[in-house]
């Protein structure tokens, strides 16, 4: 298990919990008691039941057979667009509402991007009874109108953030904020593998059932368990720390990470991490960062908003530093390309974060034999007014 | 040499007034100016602001001033070069304060030496976290007889607050309440108990209490139960509509006093 996180909340170089002394208290809260928690027996069995009968779990492997065709090779697609509230995101929002009941809270804040994670949130916490707070940039509240309303419809309150670039790190910046100001009562339910420690590691652990499955389906419909590679799109990591999780130690599979390159990574507009960054402090954790020489954050820029950001979970920035997990990028106009072909030769449309993982496959050397699994982080439904506005229907 | 901290507390054990503000606002080159003035009327201490991007830990008045002075073209570098010769002019503690990314980038032991050379005599970094200190970072402040100030709340535990003694130097920073800064609580929101619980504690720092402080009478309730107390967001919002620094440090300095 050497790309699991160490005592002290890191990944190689990279982690930890860089957090002001007003949040200690929760996240040593959190540190000490979520493996206990998590890896309990009741615990195991509420969040197995509701990720089938609720979430719709294990999530279909399709394989896409004319796209294999069209790319000469064989791929199959791990349909996360089709659980309840149409993406990943609900895995671990199932996983964090357990959580924080056990742990006595009774109030749940988050951010989102997209708003798959808002959705994702404001479902549990209709689900269990609790008051739910969702900071959303106020870019994002209009670029995501449809999630926006489904939050409300569902009773949670959803708060648009003017700072910044009013996009998914502001709202990170503000849910932190709330957590300062209410630390007895809530419970922050982070979306991604970022942020200080244990969160990464709790968020890939909930997110994980994604490789889990995987394996058993791979072994039923192709006689291994092990594909040839991986691919997933990553903006925080969440969908593909869990796409990876239980591949990490499986040296022979290859794992590829594909970034928001925006209008392209020579361009100031861009949210490819990995390719711009360097190492820094952003949300309580050391990791690749998009800043200026003063350490200041820059914007990140992406078509899609749930890419958005300007870091990337420290589990990703060690597997990018290691060489275990290799990062591409693909930019706004391939990732609309690769959406119309998903959806012209599969009757499938991606969301747009999802299809940066689609793009990939233009950029790699694939052997017909090989199996290419893609992670189908979410439903394109939230997206249709980007497609319909950019491809004219 | 004697580190100015430490001097401030040798003399003056109670009604310590420090004042926090945000380098290059409202314009980029007040930074010398206020740090004067602050002195002139009386301050004890003075804590500089370093702009970030992303202040977590501050409430709208402290986040608009960092955005502000960072459009202004304010940096950790035009800061050192503007506070170059500060000591020329100005004799009381100065402590810069910010978010550890900017001091991360500009290289944690020359942000030290170079706080030495200028002769800043403390630094309050809140997401840099007492372990990381203490396992990494420690010894290039002592070289630099320079203070790292940490934070204690209301939620932090009694053993931790020892621990947090223990690390720290110059004085402990006692957050007022459980929030970001400018919060605007009432007197009447202060957890007397846990004033009181630490002030018995027997703590070997000096305490100053911080946020929520915003005039006389947080000022005052504060210092019954710590050396002083730290003034950030009010004193900002003053420096936001001034059309005349002198006159508006002096005043509100004086409405504190």
């Amino acid at each position: 298990m050497k790309y699991q996180v160490n005592e002290k909340g890191y990944y190689g170089e990279f982690g930890g919990a860089w957090i002001p002394e007003m949040m200690y208290t929760n996240i040593d809260l959190l540190k000490r008691r979520y493996l206990e928690i998590i890896e309990a027996d009741d615990f195991k069995k509420e969040f197995d039941q509701l990720l089938k009968d609720y979430v719709g779990r294990p999530s279909p492997l399709y394989y896409a057979s004319r796209l294999s065709d069209h790319y000469g090779t064989k791929i199959y697609l791990k349909r996360e667009d089709l659980n309840h509230t149409g993406s990943h995101k609900i895995n671990n929002t199932v996983g964090q509402i357990l959580l924080a009941q056990k742990l006595g809270k009774t109030r749940i804040i988050a951010e989102t991007g997209a708003g798959q994670h808002g959705v994702a949130t404001a479902t549990v916490c209709a689900l269990k009874g609790l008051k739910c707070v969702v900071y959303m940039g106020a870019l994002d509240v209009s670029r995501q109108a449809p999630n926006v309303k489904k939050m409300k419809m569902l009773g949670a309150e959803v708060v648009p953030v003017q700072s910044g670039n009013k996009t998914l790190k502001d709202a990170t910046n503000e849910a932190l904020r709330d957590w300062i100001n209410n630390p007895v009562d809530t419970h922050y339910i982070i979306g991604s593998v970022v942020g200080p420690h244990p969160y990464p590691d709790m968020v890939a652990r909930f997110q994980s059932v994604i490789s889990k499955e995987m394996k058993s389906q791979l072994f039923e419909q192709t006689g291994s368990e092990l594909p040839a590679r991986v691919l997933a799109c990553v903006g925080g990591g969440s969908n593909a720390a869990g796409a990876f999780y239980h591949f990490l130690d499986n040296e022979q599979v290859e794992l590829i990470g594909v970034e928001a390159a925006g209008k392209g990574v020579d361009t100031d507009e861009t949210a490819a991490t990995l390719t711009v960054g360097s190492p820094g402090v952003l949300h309580a954790a050391r990791t690749m960062l998009m800043q200026n020489a003063d350490g200041q954050i820059t914007e990140p820029y992406s078509i899609s908003a749930g890419l958005d950001y300007p870091g990337i979970g420290p589990l990703h920035a060690h597997l990018h530093k290691t060489g275990r997990a290799k990062f591409l990028s693909a930019n706004d106009e391939e990732v609309l390309k690769a959406a119309l072909l998903l959806t012209q030769k599969e009757g499938i449309i991606p969301a747009l974060e999802s299809a940066h993982a689609l793009a990939a496959l233009d950029q790699l050397k694939m052997k017909p034999d090989d199996v290419n699994v893609i992670n189908l982080s979410g439903s394109g439904n939230k997206d249709m007014e980007t497609y319909l506005d950019y491809f004219g229907y | 040499m004697n580190n100015r901290i430490n001097q401030l507390f040798s003399q003056k054990q109670n009604n310590i007034l420090s004042v926090y503000f945000t380098a290059g606002y409202p314009n980029l080159h007040d930074t010398v100016e206020i740090i004067q003035e602050l002195e002139k009327n009386g301050a004890d201490l003075i804590e500089i602001g370093i702009p970030f991007s992303d202040p977590t830990a501050d409430g709208p008045t402290i986040q608009r001033s960092s955005e502000k002075a960072l459009r202004n073209g304010m940096s950790l570098n035009l800061l050192f070069d503007q506070l170059k010769e500060i000591r020329q002019s100005v004799n009381i503690p100065l402590i810069l304060m910010g978010y550890i990314n900017p001091v991360y980038q500009y290289g944690i032991e020359r942000f030290c030496k170079k706080c030495a050379e200028i002769g800043i005599d403390g630094t309050i970094l809140p997401d840099l976290p007492p372990d990381e200190f203490n396992e990494f970072y420690k010894p290039y402040f002592q070289e630099n007889n320079l203070h790292n100030i940490l934070l204690i709340t209301p939620q932090t535990t009694e053993n931790r607050i020892r621990d947090i003694d223990e690390a720290c130097s110059g004085f402990i920073y006692m957050v007022s309440s459980a929030s970001t800064t400018g919060a605007g609580k009432k007197v009447e929101d202060f957890h007397r108990g846990y004033f009181e619980k630490v002030q018995n504690m027997q703590l070997k720092n000096p305490r100053i209490i911080g946020f929520g402080i915003s005039d006389k009478a947080t000022f005052t309730n504060a210092c019954e139960f710590a050396s002083g107390a730290i003034i950030g967001s009010a004193f900002v919002n003053i420096l936001k509509d001034s059309t005349d620094l002198k006159n508006d440090i002096a005043n509100f300095v004086k409405s504190i006093r």
